[in-house]
């Protein structure tokens, strides 16, 4: 029996109108990305800032004020309590009420007066790495350039560092690194990927969760028009996705988009193809939509965590990136990101690209030899 | 061209060890009702299925409208039309547009004609617009009838249509169904319901998966060679743990203050409810056999103790 655009046509309204009725899907095509959004772009920060800190320093002299001026010109610390005793600030970063202690010793101005090597000691709360590793990779620079500016002898410093090893480094693409940039271009591969491995997987196991497959199956219709019948209307609805995730970007987050629309628009349709062919496949391993739901969680959960979305792709083990490479998102991300931020065109693009391309057409085959045309 | 619409020969289909069809073998000829019977789990809606291509079976082979059943599935699915056991339209759709989207899927010209062809014929056409999952068992098997045979098929597989609807319904739905065989429509019906099987011109009685008998009611009730007595006034509750007690009867059932008696052989069993009677103060007098004494006596043969 040959592919028919007229069963297609009726199968497409048909899928349009339960679309339409099931309310609570509905809801959720469109809460989800927002929830999201709003979750990931304005609550998560990897780049903490105006941490709280304790302030220990018997002499409050001008050179203590010079080095709290600097750090707190970094932005990373906020002197809650200035003033503190050691015992007062010990039991402070105890019960976590600051992350950091800085305790400046009394002897502190006389040995840089004298020309003796002064010292400052800053405690972090560590438990969590990433609160600390921003806040502690500034110091050294600034407490240094803090005294030199003090002591007026920003010149004699800068006659000796003449000759010696000078490094200079560039933050591309996102000089100020703000999370957001990196955040919202990834979150509009995983509301895609949740919403449409979701909705495809239970709108099909649906159909033979109510009994309404056998009918369907009964029925002169061919495997590939159920299937594209099921499928088309998630593009829309991934349509309307992309466009608010994007609204979103430009005016809420400012998120810069140097790169071609048209490219990342390919590589978006490539993408959504993958998740709805994924979510396809759930749905012929599925027997009830409960079944279809835990397996989608089941693939959101490594996805979410190895594509380099949460933590940084290069930071993981060998085994944990060859199973990240597998995964869709993975290389969506490298995709959005190379051309949003970094204005990537075509060609640097192209692995991901094919990869995407290759995950498609081993799904499209997966998918189609799992049609059931019959009930056994 | 035969005059079979349906034949199929040594049916089998397996799901993993076990047996749903053994080797079943059923003729129905064109423009007849044909009435499938048999126990839950007996394999009716097995072989339906197997019949209208759902299911491939596992040995055997069989035609419809000459048509074999394993090659030519997709061109049997224009022919055939099927309502299954469950109601398997869209709850979530109106009773118009499910027939809308039926219709569509046969690829029938003139759609809405069709469809309000369909909607008057059933007296859906009040209800076009309520959706499929409000309406009531009887409504909704109405609408599932209409949907199958919206694109005329020659052949009509009916699993348990009337499973859980009012009498009155099931009494319209009986008189489509003979109506669309007037029309030369060849329908395959399971039923539970005696009554419903009576009306059928040839019933198919299954039973663990193997046809156990196939013929007309009269046949079949003939077949069984079974004798039944009525007995009824007297202490009859002392009749009736007599006569269950007894190796010459087989069956025992009361209906009502009558105590319906039957047993395989016709001269034992007159001694023994004669005795009985005569013990318990009670009368006896011989009766006809029933299509449900005749189904008990197959049932009882083949060791099926589900029924």
């Amino acid at each position: 029996m040959s592919f028919s655009l007229s069963r297609l046509r009726s199968i497409l309204r048909k899928e349009a109108i339960q679309m339409r009725r099931d309310r609570v899907t509905f809801a959720m095509m469109l809460g989800i990305p927002l929830m999201l959004l709003i979750l990931f772009g304005f609550a998560i920060n990897t780049d903490p800032k105006r941490l709280s800190a304790a302030l220990v320093s018997p002499a409050q002299d001008r050179y203590t004020r010079a080095i709290v001026t600097a750090l707190e010109l970094t932005g990373y610390y906020r002197f809650t309590y200035p003033n503190a005793t050691a015992s007062e600030a010990e039991r402070l970063i105890a019960r976590g009420e600051v992350y950091f202690v800085v305790t400046i010793p009394s002897d502190f101005g006389s040995r840089v007066e004298r020309g003796d090597t002064p010292r400052i000691l800053i405690e972090a709360d560590a438990t969590d790495p990433a609160v600390a590793s921003g806040a502690i990779s500034t110091l050294r620079t600034v407490a240094a350039q803090a005294l030199l500016h003090e002591r007026d002898a920003e010149n004699q410093a800068a006659e000796a560092a003449r000759g010696s090893l000078q490094v200079i480094v560039h933050r591309r693409y996102n000089p100020e690194g703000i999370t957001q940039y990196n955040i919202v271009p990834g979150l509009l591969g995983v509301i895609l990927q949740m919403t449409m491995v979701m909705m495809t997987s239970i709108a099909l196991t649906r159909e033979i969760e109510r009994g309404t497959m056998e009918n369907l199956l009964a029925m002169p219709t061919t495997p590939l028009e159920i299937m594209l019948g099921k499928i088309l209307p998630f593009f829309g609805v991934g349509a309307v996705q992309v466009l608010v995730i994007l609204f979103a970007a430009k005016v809420l987050f400012g998120v810069p988009f140097i790169g071609s629309f048209g490219l990342l628009l390919a590589g978006i349709l490539i993408f959504v193809l993958a998740m709805v062919l994924i979510g396809y496949t759930i749905s012929t391993f599925s027997r009830t939509q409960m079944q279809a739901m835990q397996l989608a969680f089941f693939f959101f959960l490594p996805s979410i965590l190895l594509s380099g979305f949460m933590f940084p792709f290069g930071g993981m083990p060998r085994w944990a990136q060859l199973l990240g490479e597998v995964l869709p998102l993975t290389h969506f991300l490298r995709l959005v990101r190379a051309i949003m931020l970094k204005g990537a065109q075509a060609p640097d693009v192209a692995r991901p690209i094919l990869a995407l391309v290759v995950i498609v057409l081993a799904y499209a085959v997966v998918a189609l030899l799992r049609f059931r045309r019959t009930l056994d | 061209m035969s005059s079979l619409a349906i034949e199929v020969q040594g049916l089998v289909k397996r799901f993993g060890d076990r047996t749903a069809v053994d080797h079943v073998s059923m003729r129905v000829e064109s423009g007849e009702i044909a009435g499938f019977l048999g126990p839950n789990g007996s394999g009716k809606t097995t072989t339906m299925r197997v019949i209208c291509g759902l299911l491939t079976p596992d040995e055997g082979r069989g035609t419809v409208l000459g048509l074999d059943i394993r090659r030519d599935s997709e061109r049997l699915k224009r022919e055939i039309g099927y309502m299954t056991q469950r109601f398997s339209l869209y709850e979530d759709l109106t009773v118009e547009e499910n027939l809308r989207f039926v219709a569509g899927l046969y690829g029938i010209h003139s759609i809405t004609a069709r469809v309000q062809e369909q909607l008057e014929a059933l007296g859906l056409t009040e209800r076009r617009n309520q959706l499929a999952g409000t309406l009531s068992g009887g409504w909704k098997q109405r609408l599932a009838l209409s949907a199958c045979v919206m694109h005329r098929p020659k052949v009509l597989l009916l699993d348990e249509p009337t499973a859980g609807v009012d009498p009155k319904a099931r009494r319209a739905f009986w008189r489509e169904i003979h109506r669309l065989s007037l029309e030369g429509m060849t329908v395959l019906v399971s039923t539970h319901y005696m009554d419903e099987a009576e009306r059928c011109h040839r019933i198919n009685y299954i039973s663990l998966g193997k046809l156990i008998v196939s013929g007309t009611v009269e046949e079949v009730i003939a077949r069984a060679a079974l004798t039944t007595y009525l007995v009824k006034g007297g202490r009859i509750e002392e009749a009736e743990n007599l006569l269950r007690a007894h190796p010459d009867v087989d069956q025992v059932a009361p209906f009502g203050a009558t105590l319906h008696v039957v047993g395989r052989d016709a001269q034992k069993l007159n001694t023994a409810v004669m005795a009985v009677a005569s013990a318990t103060g009670s009368r006896a007098e011989r009766s006809e056999t029933s299509l449900e004494d005749a189904f008990i006596r197959f049932i009882g043969g083949t060791g099926d103790t589900q029924a």
